[in-house]
């Protein structure tokens, strides 16, 4: 008979096997999810994780890769925070999208003035954005106890909503023959963010997200407000023990993750979607809550993690039109993966044991 | 009426029970001593059912027993009540009743019978209350009258006595004897010694998940009792006369501390006042759950107040949080170390960072000194006998015993003007439990004002200078523990529900 | 602000809206009662929602589909139950989990469902007694799964509060370690309760794809789910008052869409945010009350077990 056994001490070996076996796992039950779909499973599995680095257009793909890494990056890094410490931001989609508002609208107001002071204020104004989306849950949670869980995701439908009102309104082009969808930031050279080196996909999003994962790693790793975070995630109480306040630990991880869920909005509207419009929000925010989890809430984890989901992205397009393997179907597999990584992550702290059973 | 034969359980890396053998006659009282850890609750979870043996054998009323479950184990005639209670908060008495019996009455009937057989052996009870709102005393009647409708042949009670007042343990005591002149055997688990020899005819000692020995309690005395369960002769503290440190305000006033308590279904503390002096040790005795932890939580800054409730040194200090009275002095070892003093899941280095970062300078604007910190932690190991592999282990990975002297250690290595603890001696062996009550010692000879919040009144009278005791969250007024009888205790102690019980 | 909308109109329809939500609340209530937090209600939602609507396109019975759909959320609350009581898995990062999965693998199955009508319900026969005037609308006129998802609450409130396997279900939830003293299979307990939660959040979201809107659309159920969630904080863990929270949920809902319909002064996208505006409102106001918050909650909800030696 099988029997669970906790752990002495949580094992190092398998907090890090365990991403790569659940990856593995994932492209097996995948595989079957494709052949189900009546895709050859190894055509398919290739088409997504090896054709984008290694095929004929990898040069295409390569770039692609760090345009859809850096938000997943950004935006994990800091939801890892809150999940450190216990507090659950699942609403960073919504941050993600009132960055963009705010970031694209400060710039548009500009228009079509030119000044150095117009692109880092809008990067102030998507961070500001995002804050305060991600600050009405914390102070509800700190004022009220509200569950941050629930407000943060219910804000996202407003976002969305808001998003649509700007796009038809506020926002809207006035020289864009009606269609919904505000004048194009990455062609107003003002606000654009535009690849900085030919080929690599690298623009001020990819810059942005190595600083904070750098950033974040000396946070956790040598500061007191990383130990704490830790903390208090891990035994509240005896955070409360050692001083630390719940309140202002909220109010922080939720205004960080905010904040940098703003920036990777504005990035992205000033770039790669080069406007705001009704969807540009691909769920960039929610994505981010996996590679959180498959990243062990760490920020070099993460980068990788990012990588791979992004992986993901280029090569389910890539399989999408060549394969016709619908979109959807990579939707499904990057929450199987989040699946096989909590069963896996059993491993961490528990080990199995064969218990014969003797008579007595 | 139940009889064990070479029964062994182990687990891995320890060995609970290797070939027990004892046996209990209907209408006995059986007594099954020994230290924590020495095998005890295993032994009685094997006989209701909730672990299996490895090897051994059991016969009940004749027949070979060998229950599945704890259901099979009722069904039989076999009861028990649990050191830990296994009630529900938010349930009233009668469904917690309820969900202890096979095939329960409806609940109106229930109630009745609840009320009738609680009067008819001194156990007063409403039916309809919460649990939530009952007294430890109280919520152990609940367990027993939930047993007692089951008509059991077999009681077993684990430290049935740690949670009454002295007056309590007597009415219980009256019930017990009640009961096995009715001829229901009750196998009574205990470390307390003159308890054991009041009540039980016979006792069966373990060590190390060993029987030891054997006697009849009335017959030796409670010191021999104690040499077979420890195996070691112990020694008491070592206490220098107190010296007069002059002080014109004491090191630690609390003044008319009031505050609601923020433990859902705790107690509130009321009015409580006391002064402590350098070099002086208050110990504060009384039932678990009258106001210790809400106490600690006050005291230690955890619970903020108003400011002039808390005064050190005269300073006031009510309003301050946890580090800035460490800051202060103040250094706290709450009761629970596993999850409040510690974190389960953190190295003892991460650990000895938790509270020591302020008062041992382990941080350089805002960034951890490593290496200091890792001393920290290691000086700890070495100076209060630690035992584990190395500072990198989590401290889950401690036993309670060692991880209880790292606690301890970790806060009177502080270098602290004012010591707070609570239970500093709970669940660990004698041994250590005498190292960890001269340490403190140590420390207010050295001039350190020190409260002491214990349930074992013995280690309060062995350490203490003065006595006080909390009940329902109040303060009796500090006694010097010089002159001080037991019967004064019990008084101070007896509280409203135990002399209302005893009339009953 | 509410001219040309008829009141007794706006009731009937209210109490249509609001039956995916009272569904999936009232079963994530039992779950939470048995001490689990599933936050993957969404995720089973949309896959009741889909599983419903191919079932019901492709047996052309509507009642095939809400068992297809009730099935699909089980079967989708079976992961759940398999990775936080066997694999010990955080409970919040599975639920997650779970309405990621969910969402995308019900969009999946969904290729090539879009457009299609599902068989139609009609409302219950109550011969005269439909045409009473005022209460013949509101109490006599609806189908059968308004009916259905009201004695649903009856029997759970009973289930809870009157019977010992509802005694037992509270128990595990209030305090597991006792109850495993006491020798109730814990793990079997929780995963019941998960797997009726599943299938209860199956069956409402079905009736979305198969009653209320009705035609298969990705992400149809729109937050419902966590709408639903909010509810059984409002209900405070009683069934009765979780009826009344769905009610007053769909009720915004249905005068929001009437609001749209009759050209109101505000943009339609304003409307459309404001259930989750009041929802977040009616979450604060109850969280405020600390003493109600904290008395009536599981005291166990969201902890895993694992039985010690």
């Amino acid at each position: 008979m099988l029997k669970l056994e906790k752990r002495a001490s949580p094992s190092t070996f398998w907090t890090w096997a365990a991403p790569v076996v659940a990856v593995a796992l994932t492209m097996v039950v995948g595989g079957l999810m494709f052949a189900a779909l009546g895709k050859n499973p190894f055509v398919a599995i290739r088409t997504i994780f090896w054709d984008p680095l290694f095929g004929e257009f990898a040069f295409y793909f390569r770039g692609q890769l760090l345009v859809k890494a850096a938000p997943v990056i950004l935006i994990a890094v800091g939801l890892s925070l809150g999940f450190r410490a216990g507090i659950w931001n699942i609403g960073a989609e919504g941050q993600y999208i009132m960055g963009a508002l705010f970031g694209g609208g400060v710039g548009l107001a500009f228009y079509p003035a030119e000044h150095w002071f117009i692109f880092p204020l809008c990067i102030l104004a998507a961070a500001l954005g995002g804050w305060l989306w991600g600050m009405i849950p914390a102070i509800l949670k700190v004022r009220f106890r509200t569950n941050e869980i629930l407000v943060s995701l219910l804000l996202v439908y407003v976002a969305q909503a808001f998003l649509a009102s700007m796009s038809l309104g506020l926002l809207k082009n006035p020289e864009g023959q009606g269609f919904p969808g505000s004048r194009s930031l990455a062609q107003y050279p003002a606000t654009a963010n535009p690849e900085l080196i030919a080929g690599t996909g690298i623009h001020w999003g990819v810059i942005a997200a190595a600083v904070v994962v750098l950033l974040t790693w000396v946070l956790l790793d040598r500061h007191i407000l990383g130990f704490q975070i830790k903390l208090a995630g891990q035994a509240p109480r005896a955070a409360r023990f050692a001083g630390v306040s719940p309140s202002r630990l909220v109010l922080l991880c939720m205004g960080v993750s905010g904040a940098l869920a703003g920036l990777a909005g504005f990035f992205e509207v000033a770039g790669p979607a080069g406007q705001i419009k009704i969807g540009f929000n691909v769920g960039y925010g929610f994505s981010a809550i996996i590679v959180a989890f498959l990243g062990r809430l760490s920020p070099l984890g993460i980068l990788l993690a990012g990588l791979l989901m992004a992986l993901t992205y280029v090569g389910g397009e890539n399989a999408s039109t060549n394969l016709g393997l619908p979109s959807a179907a990579i939707q499904a597999f990057q929450g199987m993966l989040l699946f096989f990584l909590l069963a896996v992550d059993m491993f961490t702290n528990y080990r199995l044991r064969l218990v014969r059973r003797r008579v007595a | 009426m139940l009889r064990i034969e070479g029964v062994t359980k182990a687990y891995p890396g320890v060995v609970a029970n290797s070939d027990v053998s004892f046996s209990i006659a209907p209408g006995e009282v059986h007594a099954l001593l020994g230290e924590n850890g020495a095998g005890k609750s295993t032994l009685v979870k094997m006989i209701y059912g909730l672990v299996k043996p490895d090897s051994g054998s059991m016969r009940f009323r004749g027949a070979t027993y060998a229950p599945a479950q704890p259901s099979a184990a009722r069904a039989l005639g076999v009861a028990m009540v649990f050191q830990h209670f296994s009630l529900f908060e938010a349930l009233n008495v009668a469904e917690n009743v309820a969900l202890g019996m096979e095939n329960p009455p409806p609940m109106a009937e229930l109630a009745s019978r609840i009320r009738q057989v609680s009067e008819e052996y001194g156990l007063p009870l409403d039916p309809g209350r919460m649990v939530g709102d009952l007294s430890a005393g109280e919520r152990q009647r609940v367990e027993i009258v939930r047993c007692l409708l089951q008509d059991p042949k077999l009681l077993i009670m684990d430290e049935p006595t740690s949670v009454l007042t002295p007056q309590e343990v007597g009415i219980l005591f009256r019930t017990l004897r009640q009961l096995s002149a009715e001829g229901t055997a009750i196998l009574y688990i205990s470390h307390k010694l003159e308890e054991i020899r009041a009540l039980c005819d016979g006792a069966t000692i373990l060590r190390r998940g060993k029987v030891v020995g054997t006697c009849t309690p009335r017959e030796v005395s409670a010191r021999e009792m104690a040499e077979m369960m420890v195996g070691q002769t112990l020694t008491p503290p070592e206490r220098a006369p107190r010296r007069d440190w002059g002080d014109a305000v004491p090191a630690l006033q609390v003044k008319a501390l009031s505050v609601a308590s923020p433990i859902p279904f705790g107690t509130s503390l009321k009015e409580i006042g006391f002064d402590v002096g350098r070099g002086e040790i208050l110990g504060i005795a009384g039932v678990a759950g009258n106001g210790q932890d809400e106490l600690l939580l006050a005291l230690s800054g955890e619970l903020r107040t108003a400011p002039g409730m808390v005064v050190a040194a005269g300073v006031p200090l009510g309003a301050a949080g946890p580090n800035e009275r460490r800051r202060a002095g103040f250094v706290a070892a709450p009761e629970d170390r596993l999850g409040h003093a510690a974190a389960p899941d953190m190295s003892l280095v991460e650990n000895a960072f938790l509270s020591g970062a302020i008062r041992k300078r382990l941080t350089r604007k805002g960034f951890i000194d490593r290496a200091a910190t890792r001393a920290f932690a290691e000086q700890i190991v070495k100076d209060y006998d630690v035992r584990t592999p190395g500072t990198w282990v989590a401290a889950r990975a401690l036993s309670g015993g060692n991880l209880q002297k790292f606690v301890v250690g970790r806060e009177l290595s502080q270098d602290p003007q004012i010591i707070l603890i609570n239970q500093p001696t709970w669940g660990v062996d004698a041994a250590a439990a005498a190292a960890i009550r001269q340490a403190i010692l140590d420390r207010a000879e050295s001039g350190a004002a020190v409260v002491v919040i214990s349930q074992d009144l013995d280690e309060l009278l062995e350490i203490a200078d003065s006595f006080a005791v909390l009940n329902e969250g109040r303060l009796t007024v500090p006694r010097p523990v010089q002159g001080l009888s037991v019967d004064e205790i019990g008084l101070m102690m007896g509280g409203a529900h135990g002399a209302e019980a005893a009339h009953a | 602000m509410l001219g040309g909308i008829d009141p007794v109109v706006l009731i009937a329809a209210l109490m249509v809206a609001s039956v995916p939500i009272l569904l999936a609340a009232i079963g994530e209530l039992v779950v939470e009662k048995a001490g689990v937090l599933n936050l993957g209600v969404e995720g089973m939602m949309i896959m009741g929602a889909i599983c419903g609507f191919a079932t019901a396109v492709s047996t052309g019975s509507v009642w095939l589909g809400f068992v297809g759909g009730a099935l699909g959320g089980a079967g989708l609350s079976l992961i759940f139950a398999f990775l936080t009581q066997i694999m010990l898995a955080n409970q919040t990062a599975t639920g997650l989990a779970l309405t990621l999965f969910g969402l995308g693998f019900s969009s999946l199955i969904g290729q090539g469902y879009g457009g299609m009508k599902p068989p139609p319900i009609g409302p219950v026969p109550f011969g005269p007694l439909a045409d009473l005037p005022v209460l013949g609308k509101i109490l006599f006129s609806h189908d059968p799964m308004v009916y259905v998802s009201i004695a649903v609450v009856a029997a759970t409130a009973w289930f809870l509060k009157k019977t010992r396997k509802g005694l037992i279900l509270k128990a595990v939830g209030e305090n597991h370690d006792a109850a495993h003293a006491l020798g109730y299979k814990v793990v079997r307990i929780r995963v019941l309760a998960i797997l009726f939660g599943g299938a209860l959040a199956g069956l409402g979201g079905s009736y979305v794809s198969l009653v209320r809107v009705p035609q298969w659309t990705d992400g149809i159920t729109a937050g419902a789910g966590w709408i639903a969630l909010a509810i059984v904080v409002f209900g405070s863990w009683k069934p009765w008052r979780v009826l009344l929270g769905a009610w007053l949920f769909g009720g915004i809902t249905v005068l929001q869409l009437n609001m749209q319909a009759a050209g109101s002064w505000l943009p339609v996208q304003y409307l459309s945010m404001s259930p989750y505006l009041i929802t977040i409102l009616v979450l604060v106001v109850m969280s405020a009350d600390r003493s109600r918050a904290a008395m009536n909650a599981p005291a166990a909800l969201g902890k895993n077990f694992q039985a010690s030696r």
